[in-house]
C-alpha cells in the first residue's frame, strides 16, 4: 500500500522548496482565472482570453532582445494588446481586431526573436508552461498584483455584469458600457502579465475558459459560478502538478486535458438533467391528456 | 534611375529562385485566404479561423513525431478539431461558440504541448516549435507548390458550390432554414472550406501569417464594398499586395541593420494588413463617407438579400 502513495505522491512533493513554491504559485493562478474567467465566458471573450497570452509572449520576445526584465515586455505587450483591441472593437465585437492585434503581435515577436538570434528556451518555455521553478519573490508579486486584479474586478462587478448580460439596459441606466469593457480588457490584460511568466500562456488560457465554461452549465447564480470556476481550476491546477511531478511530462497538457474533461462532466451532465426535467413534464403532460 | 531601382529591389530579387517561388506560392494563398475570409469575417468566425491554425500545428507535431507528411497532420487535425467545435458550438449564440472554441482549443493546445515535448526530447529537432509557429515563406519544400495549388483550387470549387446556400444562412439562419437550405450541413462544409485553406496556408507561410491572411484582407475588404463577391476580389487584391510588399520588404531587409540576418516576411505582412485595416477604418472622413459609412452594415444585409432574392427568381 505504502509502495502506491510512494508511486502518487512522490517523495519531496511537499517538501522541496521550489515545489513548495509552485503549488503557492500554481494555487494562486488558478484562482485569479478562476475568477476573470466567469467574465471571459460570461462575456463570450474566449478569443482575447487567448491572444492576450500570446500576444504578450511577444513583448517578452522583445524585452529579451532588449536586455530588459521580460515580465515588463510582456506586461507592456499585453496591456497595450488589450486597449488596442477595446479601442478599434465596434458595438461589443472584437473577434476580427482581436486576430490583427494578435497577428501583428506576433509578426513583431518574430522580428525580436529574429534580431535576437538567440534561440531562447526561457522564451518558448512562456509558450507552454513551465510551473516548476518559480522563485519566491515572484510569488509575492504575482500575489500582490492579483488581488489588485480581482479587487478591480469587485469594484466593477455591477457595471460588469450590466454591461455583459444586457449592453443596452446598461447603457440605459447611464453606464459607459464602451469604458466598462475597455476597463475589464485591461484587466485581463494585467492579470494575463501576471500569470503567463509563471504557468505560461496556454495554461493561462485553459484555466480561463474550460472551469468557468463547465461552471456556467452547473449554475446560473452569478456568485456560485464564479465559486465553482475557481474551485475546478483549483483541483484542476493540483492534480496536474501532481501528475507532472510524477511523470515528468508538461503541465500544460494535464492542465488543458483535466479542464476539458471538468467541462465535458458538467455538460453531460446538464443534458442529461434537462432530458430528465423534460420526460418529466412530458409525462405530466401525457396524464393530463388521459384524466 | 538603376539606382533607385537597386534600392526598391535589392539586386537579385527578380532571379532569385526562392523569391519566384515566395512570389508564387504567396499568390496563391493570398487568393485562397482572401476569398474564404470574406466569409469568416461576415459569419464572425474569426476565432474558429484563428484556432485551425493551432489545431493544424498539433497535428503537425503530431506527423513530425511519427515521421509522416505533414500536410496530413495539418488537414486531419483541423478537420477533426474544427468538427468538434462546430458541433460542440452548434446552436448557441455567437459567445457561446467562442467559448466552446475555446475549450476545444485550449485541449488541442495541451496535446500540442505534449507532442511538442516529445518532439524535442526524442528527435532532438530544436527548432520545431519556432518552425510550427512562424513557418517562413522563404523556407519550404518546393515539392509542396502542385499540392498547395491543387488544394487550393478544390477549396475555391468546393466554395463556389456553396456559395449561395453559405450566403443566406450566414445573413439569416432562420430564413435560410425556411427556404430549406441544411443550415447544420453547410456550416460543416464551410468549416471544411476553412480548414482546407488554413491548413494549406500554414504548411507554406506559418501558422501566423494563415490567420493574418485569412482575417486581414477580408475584414479590409468588407469595410470598402458592399456586395460580397466584389469583397471577395478585394480582399484577394489586398492580400496578394501585402505579401508581395512583405517579401520585397524582407528581401531588401538584408542591407538593414544587423546586416546579413534579414527581418522576417511575416513581421511586414502584419504590419501591412494591419495597416491597411486602419487606413480602411479611418481614412479621411469626409462628410458624405460618414453618412454612408453609419448605413453600409445595414445596407450590405438588404443588398446581400436583394443579391439573392434576384438569383434565386432568375
Amino acid at each position: 500500500m505504502s509502495t502506491v502513495w510512494n508511486a502518487i505522491l512522490s517523495p519531496g512533493m511537499f517538501s522541496e522548496s521550489f515545489m513548495i513554491n509552485t503549488w503557492i504559485s500554481g494555487t494562486i493562478v488558478a484562482v485569479i482565472s478562476g475568477i476573470i474567467g466567469f467574465f471571459v465566458v460570461l462575456r463570450g471573450s474566449a478569443f482575447v482570453a487567448h491572444a492576450l497570452p500570446k500576444g504578450g509572449f511577444a513583448g517578452a520576445a522583445g524585452a529579451a532582445l532588449l536586455g530588459v526584465n521580460t515580465v515588463i515586455g510582456l506586461a507592456l505587450f499585453s496591456v497595450g494588446g488589450a486597449l488596442s483591441i477595446g479601442w478599434l472593437s465596434r458595438r461589443g465585437r472584437h473577434d476580427v481586431v482581436t486576430a490583427l492585434i494578435l497577428t501583428f503581435l506576433l509578426g513583431t515577436g518574430d522580428l525580436f526573436l529574429n534580431l535576437h538570434d538567440v534561440y531562447a528556451p526561457e522564451i518558448y518555455s512562456l509558450l507552454f508552461g513551465e510551473v516548476l521553478g518559480v522563485s519566491g519573490v515572484e510569488i509575492v508579486d504575482t500575489a500582490v498584483l492579483g488581488i489588485l486584479c480581482v479587487a478591480a474586478l469587485v469594484i466593477l462587478y455591477r457595471p460588469l455584469m450590466l454591461a455583459s448580460v444586457m449592453s443596452e439596459g446598461a447603457e440605459a441606466r447611464g453606464i459607459r458600457v464602451r469604458q466598462i469593457e475597455m476597463c475589464f480588457l485591461v484587466i485581463v490584460g494585467l492579470a494575463t502579465a501576471i500569470t503567463v511568466p509563471i504557468v505560461g500562456a496556454l495554461l493561462t488560457f485553459s484555466l480561463m475558459i474550460a472551469p468557468a465554461a463547465a461552471a456556467s452549465y452547473v449554475t446560473h447564480h452569478p456568485m456560485r459560478a464564479v465559486g465553482m470556476s475557481v474551485a475546478i481550476a483549483v483541483v484542476t491546477v493540483w492534480i496536474s502538478i501532481l501528475v507532472s511531478y510524477d511523470t515528468g511530462l508538461p503541465v500544460g497538457f494535464f492542465v488543458a486535458a483535466i479542464a476539458t474533461a471538468a467541462y465535458g462532466l458538467a455538460r453531460g451532465w446538464r443534458n442529461l438533467r434537462s432530458r430528465g426535467r423534460l420526460s418529466a413534464r412530458d409525462r405530466q403532460k401525457l396524464s393530463e391528456q388521459t384524466s | 534611375m538603376k539606382k533607385l531601382l537597386h534600392v526598391l529591389f535589392a539586386p537579385g530579387f527578380f532571379t532569385n529562385a526562392s523569391v519566384g517561388h515566395a512570389v508564387l506560392v504567396g499568390a496563391v494563398v493570398a487568393i485562397i485566404s482572401g476569398v474564404v475570409g470574406v466569409f469568416v469575417v461576415i459569419r464572425g468566425q474569426s476565432y474558429l479561423g484563428h484556432a485551425l491554425g493551432d489545431f493544424g500545428a498539433t497535428g503537425a507535431s503530431a506527423t513530425f513525431l511519427f515521421g509522416l507528411a505533414t500536410l496530413w497532420g495539418f488537414l486531419g487535425a483541423g478537420v477533426i478539431s474544427g468538427a468538434g467545435s462546430d458541433v460542440l458550438g452548434h446552436g448557441h449564440r455567437r459567445r457561446g461558440r467562442d467559448v466552446t472554441t475555446g475549450v476545444i482549443h485550449a485541449l488541442v493546445m495541451g496535446i500540442g504541448a505534449l507532442l511538442l515535448y516529445f518532439d524535442t526530447t526524442m528527435t532532438n529537432v530544436t527548432g520545431a516549435p519556432e518552425t510550427i509557429l512562424f513557418g517562413s515563406i522563404f523556407v519550404f519544400d518546393p515539392s509542396l507548390v502542385p499540392v498547395v495549388v491543387v488544394l487550393g483550387v478544390l477549396t475555391l470549387l468546393f466554395l463556389l458550390i456553396l456559395y449561395r446556400p453559405l450566403l443566406l444562412s450566414s445573413l439569416d439562419a432562420d430564413l435560410a432554414k425556411a427556404r430549406g437550405i441544411p443550415v447544420r450541413w453547410v456550416s460543416f462544409f464551410f468549416m471544411c472550406c476553412m480548414a482546407m485553406a488554413v491548413a494549406q496556408s500554414s504548411l507554406v507561410i506559418g501558422a501566423l501569417l494563415s490567420t493574418a491572411l485569412l482575417i486581414g484582407p477580408a475584414a479590409t475588404a468588407v469595410r470598402l464594398t458592399k456586395r460580397t463577391s466584389l469583397a471577395m476580389v478585394w480582399s484577394a487584391t489586398i492580400g496578394i499586395a501585402a505579401t508581395w510588399l512583405g517579401i520585397l520588404l524582407a528581401y531588401d531587409s538584408y542591407d538593414w541593420p544587423p546586416v546579413g540576418r534579414g527581418w522576417p516576411v511575416s513581421f511586414f505582412v502584419t504590419s501591412l494588413i494591419l495597416l491597411f485595416y486602419l487606413v480602411s477604418r479611418f481614412r479621411l472622413r469626409h462628410p458624405l463617407t460618414v453618412a454612408r459609412e453609419t448605413q453600409t452594415e445595414s445596407r450590405r444585409k438588404e443588398a446581400i438579400r436583394h443579391e439573392y432574392s434576384v438569383e434565386r427568381h432568375s
